[in-house]
C-alpha cells in the first residue's frame, strides 16, 4: 500500500475498516501519532510545533539506532471524544504511540485507551500532574512539566527571593484551584503569606481591573495568575494599564513563550514565570532549536512542550531500539518499563531520568521576562532566575497517590 | 472613610466606575444589534466576529500601513462597515422574505468563518496593541487610579449612542429607517429605496461593532475568540432591555455593566452568571424587555 | 410568524401505510434497519455509536424546530447534563447503565422544564437567544460544581453490565444497546409527531394564535414538547458518556448547540430521517478533517451558509423534493 493511500485511511479512521483488518505495514515500521491542538487556543504553544519536533527526533534517532518511524498527526480540536475517536483508531490500526495531547481532559481519555490497548502514552502537552498521580498508567509517560512543578518552581523561589505576601486573581475551575492551593502550600512553607484571592468564573471574563484594584487595595507585594492562555494575557495588560506592575511584581503560572511572544515583550516585561525549556539555556538548546526552528510555523523559537514532544520521543525510540521495534509494538508497557530503566539525555533537557509513576524529571527554571531594552532581538525573551534540581522540581513520588508505586496490596 | 456593606467606600466607586465601562461595550454592541434588528429583522450572529474585525484591522493598519489608533478609529469601522455592505448585498438580502431564523443560522455560519480564518492567520495567543500615547497615563482620583484610556472609552460610547439615537430621531435618514421599520412596503411606495437603506442600516451596525472593537484592542488581549465570548451576554442584554428602543439598549448596557461589577465585588464567582439571571427575573416578570413593545 | 414555515416544503398528507409511516417512509426506514444491521460489520463500532448518539440528539431538536418551530441554541445544556448525570451514577454509585441513562434523560427532561418554562415566553429569535443564554448558564454551573470534574470532566466511566448479564465493555453489545435506544426514540418522535398531540403543535408551528383561539394552550403544548425534546437530549448524551466512557464540558457548551443545529440543517429540519443523515455527514466530516486541523470551523461555517442559501431544504429534503415523497 502506497504511504498517501495509507494516509488517507488513517485519517477517514471510522469508515476505514473493522479493528480487525489492521494497517500494519510491512516489516517493523513504528508509528507515531501526534495527537494535539491545531485550531484551539493551545495551538500555539503545542500545535505543528509539536509535530515538527516529533519529525526532528525522528530524523536525528531513528536512521542511527537502525529503526523505520512513520509520524502521522490530526487535531483533536480539544474535544475529548474527538481525541478520543482517533486515539482508539489509531491504536486499533497500528499507531504505537501517541504524542502531545493537550488539554487535561483529552489526555487523561487517551491515558485510558493506552492502557486498555497496551500501547504508548508520551504526554508533553497537558499540564495536570494527575496524569503521574491518581491516574498514573504503566503505558503513559509525562514530559515537559506540570502544575505541581509550575506551582513549586514559582511558589518558592519567588517568595524566597523576597515576595513574601501573595494575591491571587485564580480562574473558577479545577486548574486554576488546584493551582493556587499548591502554590499556597509553598508560599507559606518558605514563610510567606498570601494576603486575598478572588476567584473568576471562566472562560467569561474579560474585563479583570475589577479583580486588580481588589488585589491592589490587598497591599500584597506578589500579584499569582492562577490561569492560562487569554486570560493571563488580559490580566497582565491591564495590569500594566492600571499601573499594578509598579507596586506589585506579576507571576504568570501557567505562561509559555509563544504567549510572551505574542503579548510582547512592552506588555510582558518583568513577569516571573516558570518554564522547563527554554531555547537560549546552554549549547545544546541551542542547537536543537536551530536544527528545528527553520520548519516551525512563523518560524517560531521552539517552547517547553515542542521540546517534550522531542525529548519524549528521542527517548522513547533508544528504548524501542533496545528492546526491537517487533516487541515494541506489541507490548506497550514492556517499552514504558525499557524507558523508565535507561536514563534520559537530549539537546532538550540535558540528562535526565523516567521515574517509576511515568513522571520525566529534569530541572525547572523560574525566568524573568527581560525589557525590551535588554532583550537583543527576536525570541530573546528570558533571562533566569533561579533553578530548581531536577529530583527536588516535581512531586515526591510517595505523594502523588499513584497505585503503581505504592507497592501490591494495601 | 466609611464602608458600605463590609467594602470600603473607595472600592466601591472604584467598582461602579469599572461597571460603568464594561457597560460602555455591551451598550455599543447591543446598540448595533439593536439597529439592525430593527430595520433588518435579522439577529446578526456575526456580530461578535465583526466586533473583533475591528481590533484586528486596528492592529493590521499599524503592523501593515504604519495608520496609528486615531487612524484606525476612523478606517477600521469604515472597512469593516464595507465589509458588512457586501455580506448584507451578496447573502443576508436573500433572506428577507423567509423566516427570520434562517438569518440567525446564516449569520452564524458567518461568523464562523470569520473567526477560523482569523484563528487560522494569526494564531490563538492574540496581538499586542498599544494604548495611543496622547491617552495613556492615569488620574488619580482620590479613591482610585484611574487610566486615561478607560475615561476616553466611556466618553465616546455615550457620545456614539447619543449620536445614533439623534441620527434616528431627529434626521430626515432616520424617519425614513422608523417608517420602514414601521411599514417597508409603504415607504418603498412613496419612492424610498428601501433595500439601499437595510444595506447602509446593516453597514453601519457591523461599523459600530468594529468601532467598538477598535476601542477594546488596546485594553483587551486582540484575539479571535474575543467576539464570541462577548456576544451572549449582549444576547442576554438585548433581551433584557428588549429590542423596542434604541435608548432603552443604550441604558440596559451601561445598567447591566454596572450590576455585574458590583457582583465582581460582593460574589466574583458569579459575576458571568448575575446577567443571565436578571435576564431570567425580567422574562418572568416583564416577558417583552424592559424597554420593549410586546 | 407572518414568514412561511421554517421547514421543508409541505406536500400533502399521503396515507399512512404502515406505523403511520408513508410508503417512501417504510423504504427508507428500511433501509435505515439495514444499516444499522449491517453496519458494524464493516465500519468501526464506536464511530458508529458516536453517530447514533448524536443522530439521536438531532432527532430531539428536530422535534422541536421541525415540528413546533421553536429554534433552541442551548441544546448542548440538555445532552450534556444528561451525560454528567448518566456518568456520575454510573461511576460513582455504580447505578447499572439502564438506570444511569433513564436517570440521564429525566434530569435532563427535568433541567428542560425549567428553561423552557421561562423561554417559551418570547417565540423566534429570542426564543433561541434565550436558549442561548441559559444554556451558557448551565455551562459555567458545570464548571465549578465539584460533581462534573471541572475541565478534566468524568473520566474512565464504566459501561457496566446491561440488564446485569450483557458485558457492555464489548464493542458489539454496546453497539447493539445504542443501536436499540436509537431506534426506540427514533419511533417514540415519529410517534409523537403523528399523535393528536403533534398535530397541535404543527398547527401551532403554522398560526398559533389560531391554535390559541381553537381552545388549546399553546404553552402548554409547547413546554411539553420542549421537555420531551429535552429529555431526550439527555438520554442521547448519557448514551454518549457510556460509549466514550467521558463526560466532559465540550457536550455542554454552545459550539455543541451550534452544531446540533448544523446536523439538522444539514439532513432537512423537519424531516424524519434529516436528523439522522444530518449526524452522519457531520461526524464523518469531523473524522475526515481532524488532518485538516485548524479549517474544522471554518468548513462548518461554510456549511452552514451554503445550507442557508442554497439547500435550505437539507439532504433529505432535497431527495424528497426530487422523488417527490415526503422523507
Amino acid at each position: 500500500m502506497s504511504p498517501p493511500r495509507r494516509h488517507l485511511l488513517a485519517a477517514f479512521g471510522g469508515l476505514a475498516a473493522m479493528p480487525a483488518a489492521r494497517l500494519r505495514a510491512q516489516g517493523s515500521t513504528l508509528r507515531i501519532g501526534v495527537l494535539t491542538d491545531m485550531s484551539g487556543p493551545y495551538r500555539d504553544p503545542t500545535g505543528m510545533g509539536s509535530v515538527v519536533c516529533t519529525q526532528q527526533a525522528v530524523a536525528d534517532f531513528a536512521g542511527p539506532l537502525g529503526l523505520s518511524v512513520e509520524v502521522i498527526q490530526a487535531d483533536h480540536q480539544n474535544r475529548p471524544d474527538t481525541g478520543s475517536s482517533i486515539a482508539r483508531q489509531w491504536y486499533d490500526q497500528g499507531v504505537d504511540a501517541i504524542v502531545d495531547v493537550p488539554t487535561t481532559s483529552v489526555a487523561l481519555a487517551v491515558s485510558g485507551i493506552a492502557r486498555q490497548k497496551n500501547k504508548v502514552f508520551l504526554n508533553s502537552g497537558a499540564a495536570s500532574a494527575e496524569l503521574t498521580g491518581a491516574a498514573c498508567s504503566p503505558n503513559t509517560a509525562h514530559w515537559a512539566y506540570d502544575t505541581y512543578m509550575l506551582a513549586k518552581g514559582t511558589g518558592a523561589a519567588v517568595t524566597r527571593t523576597g515576595g513574601e505576601s501573595w494575591f491571587f486573581v485564580t480562574a473558577d475551575y479545577a486548574f486554576g484551584t488546584v493551582l493556587q492551593r499548591d502554590v499556597t502550600s509553598f508560599i507559606e512553607a518558605e514563610g510567606g503569606a498570601v494576603l486575598g484571592s478572588v476567584r473568576y468564573p471562566f472562560p467569561a471574563t474579560t474585563d479583570f481591573s475589577s479583580f486588580l484594584l481588589q488585589a491592589q487595595a490587598s497591599r500584597a507585594m506578589v500579584l499569582g495568575l492562577a490561569n492560562a492562555g487569554t486570560d493571563t494575557a488580559n490580566c497582565i495588560i491591564q495590569a500594566r494599564e492600571f499601573g499594578l506592575a509598579r507596586s506589585m511584581r506579576l507571576v504568570g503560572l501557567l505562561m509559555s513563550l509563544s504567549e510572551v511572544h505574542a503579548l510582547g515583550l512592552r506588555a510582558a516585561q518583568e513577569l516571573l514565570l516558570t518554564e522547563s525549556f527554554y531555547w537560549d539555556l546552554n549549547d545544546r538548546t541551542r542547537a536543537f532549536a536551530a536544527r528545528v526552528q527553520p520548519r516551525m510555523p512563523n518560524r517560531a523559537m521552539p517552547g517547553a512542550v515542542h521540546a517534550g514532544c522531542y525529548s519524549a520521543v528521542a527517548h522513547y525510540l533508544k528504548a524501542a531500539a533496545a528492546l526491537g521495534p517487533s516487541v515494541a509494538e506489541l507490548d506497550g508497557a514492556a517499552v514504558l518499563a525499557r524507558m523508565k530503566a535507561m536514563p534520559t539525555d537530549d539537546d532538550a533537557f540535558g540528562p535526565g531520568r523516567l521515574r517509576e509513576d511515568g513522571r520525566k524529571l529534569h530541572p525547572a527554571h523560574l525566568f524573568q521576562v527581560k525589557t525590551p531594552e535588554e532583550s537583543r532581538g527576536p525570541w530573546d525573551y528570558y533571562k533566569t532566575i533561579a533553578t530548581t534540581a531536577a529530583e527536588d522540581a516535581f512531586r515526591p513520588m510517595q505523594e502523588g497517590g499513584c497505585p503503581l508505586v505504592r507497592g501490591p496490596a494495601l | 472613610m466609611d464602608d458600605i456593606f463590609g467594602i470600603p467606600a473607595p472600592l466601591l466607586f472604584g467598582q461602579l466606575l469599572l461597571g460603568l465601562i464594561n457597560g460602555a461595550f455591551y451598550a455599543l454592541l447591543s446598540l448595533g444589534l439593536a439597529v439592525i434588528f430593527g430595520m433588518l429583522n435579522v439577529i446578526n450572529f456575526a456580530h461578535g466576529a465583526q466586533f473583533m474585525m475591528g481590533a484586528f484591522v486596528a492592529w493590521m493598519l499599524l503592523e501593515y500601513a504604519g495608520l496609528n489608533y486615531w487612524w484606525a478609529l476612523i478606517l477600521a469601522p469604515l472597512l469593516v462597515g464595507v465589509f458588512g455592505v457586501i455580506l448584507e448585498r451578496t447573502m443576508i438580502a436573500r433572506l428577507y422574505k423567509l423566516d427570520h431564523l434562517y438569518g440567525l443560522l446564516l449569520t452564524f455560519g458567518l461568523g464562523l468563518i470569520i473567526e477560523g480564518i482569523f484563528r487560522n492567520q494569526y494564531g490563538s495567543s492574540g496581538l499586542p496593541y498599544r494604548i495611543p500615547p496622547q491617552l495613556s497615563g492615569a488620574w488619580d482620583l482620590g479613591f482610585m487610579y484611574m487610566p486615561v484610556y478607560r475615561g476616553w472609552v466611556v466618553a465616546v460610547a455615550v457620545v456614539m449612542c447619543i449620536g445614533t439615537w439623534l441620527v434616528i430621531e431627529k434626521t430626515k435618514i432616520g424617519s425614513y429607517l422608523r417608517a420602514s421599520t414601521e411599514n417597508a412596503a409603504l415607504v418603498q411606495a412613496f419612492g424610498i429605496n428601501v433595500p439601499r437603506l437595510m444595506t447602509l442600516t446593516y453597514g453601519a451596525g457591523v461599523a459600530l461593532a468594529a468601532f467598538a472593537g477598535v476601542l477594546a484592542a488596546p485594553i483587551y488581549s486582540v484575539n479571535p475568540q474575543m467576539g464570541s465570548n462577548l456576544i451572549i451576554i449582549v444576547f442576554a442584554v438585548v433581551v433584557i432591555g428588549g429590542m423596542g428602543s434604541i435608548l432603552g439598549s443604550v441604558i440596559t448596557g451601561f445598567g447591566l455593566g454596572i450590576i455585574e461589577g458590583l457582583t465582581k465585588v460582593f460574589y466574583p464567582e458569579a459575576s458571568a452568571t448575575v446577567i443571565f439571571v436578571v435576564m431570567a427575573i425580567v422574562l418572568l416578570a416583564r416577558p417583552a424587555g424592559l424597554f420593549g413593545r410586546a | 410568524m407572518a414568514a412561511p414555515g421554517f421547514s421543508g416544503t409541505e406536500f400533502r398528507n399521503e396515507e399512512a401505510f404502515f406505523l403511520g409511516f408513508s410508503q417512501a417512509q417504510v423504504v427508507a426506514f428500511v433501509l435505515l434497519i439495514a444499516f444499522l444491521a449491517i453496519s458494524p460489520f464493516f465500519l468501526y463500532p464506536v464511530f458508529l455509536m458516536k453517530l447514533l448518539c448524536f443522530a439521536l440528539f438531532a432527532c430531539a431538536f428536530n422535534l422541536l424546530i421541525g415540528y413546533v418551530g421553536l429554534l433552541s441554541f442551548g441544546h448542548a445544556a440538555y445532552f450534556g447534563m444528561g451525560g454528567y448525570i448518566t456518568g456520575y451514577t454510573a461511576k460513582v454509585w455504580g447505578l447499572p447503565p439502564e438506570l444511569s441513562i433513564v436517570l440521564g434523560g429525566l434530569v435532563g427532561a427535568a433541567l428542560g422544564l425549567v428553561i423552557g418554562w421561562i423561554a417559551i415566553r418570547r417565540q423566534g429569535i429570542y426564543f433561541a437567544m434565550i436558549t442561548l443564554a441559559f444554556a451558557q448558564m448551565v455551562y459555567f454551573f458545570c464548571v465549578q460544581a465539584p460533581f462534573t470534574g471541572g475541565e478534566d470532566g468524568i473520566q474512565s466511566i464504566p459501561r457496566g453490565f446491561f440488564l446485569g448479564i450483557v458485558d457492555l465493555s464489548r464493542d458489539m453489545n454496546m453497539y447493539w444497546l445504542t443501536a436499540g435506544v436509537f431506534l426506540a426514540g427514533f419511533l417514540l418522535i415519529h410517534r409523537i409527531v403523528h399523535s393528536p398531540f403533534g398535530m397541535v403543535l404543527k398547527s401551532i408551528r403554522e398560526n398559533e394564535p389560531r391554535a390559541t383561539s381553537l381552545g388549546y394552550r399553546t404553552d402548554d403544548y409547547k413546554l411539553m414538547a420542549f421537555v420531551l425534546s429535552a429529555g431526550l437530549a439527555g438520554v442521547a448524551g448519557g448514551l454518549k458518556s457510556l460509549v466514550f466512557g467521558i463526560a466532559t464540558l465540550t457536550d455542554v457548551f454552545w459550539t455543541m448547540s451550534g452544531e446540533v443545529v448544523l446536523m439538522s440543517l444539514v439532513g432537512g429540519l423537519g424531516t424524519i430521517f434529516g436528523p439522522f443523515l444530518g449526524a452522519a455527514v457531520i461526524i464523518t466530516m469531523q473524522n475526515y478533517l481532524a488532518e485538516f486541523g485548524a479549517w474544522v470551523t471554518v468548513i462548518q461555517g461554510v456549511i452552514f451558509v451554503l445550507c442557508v442559501l442554497a439547500f435550505r431544504r437539507g439532504l433529505v429534503g432535497e431527495i424528497g423534493n426530487w422523488l417527490r415523497v415526503r422523507l
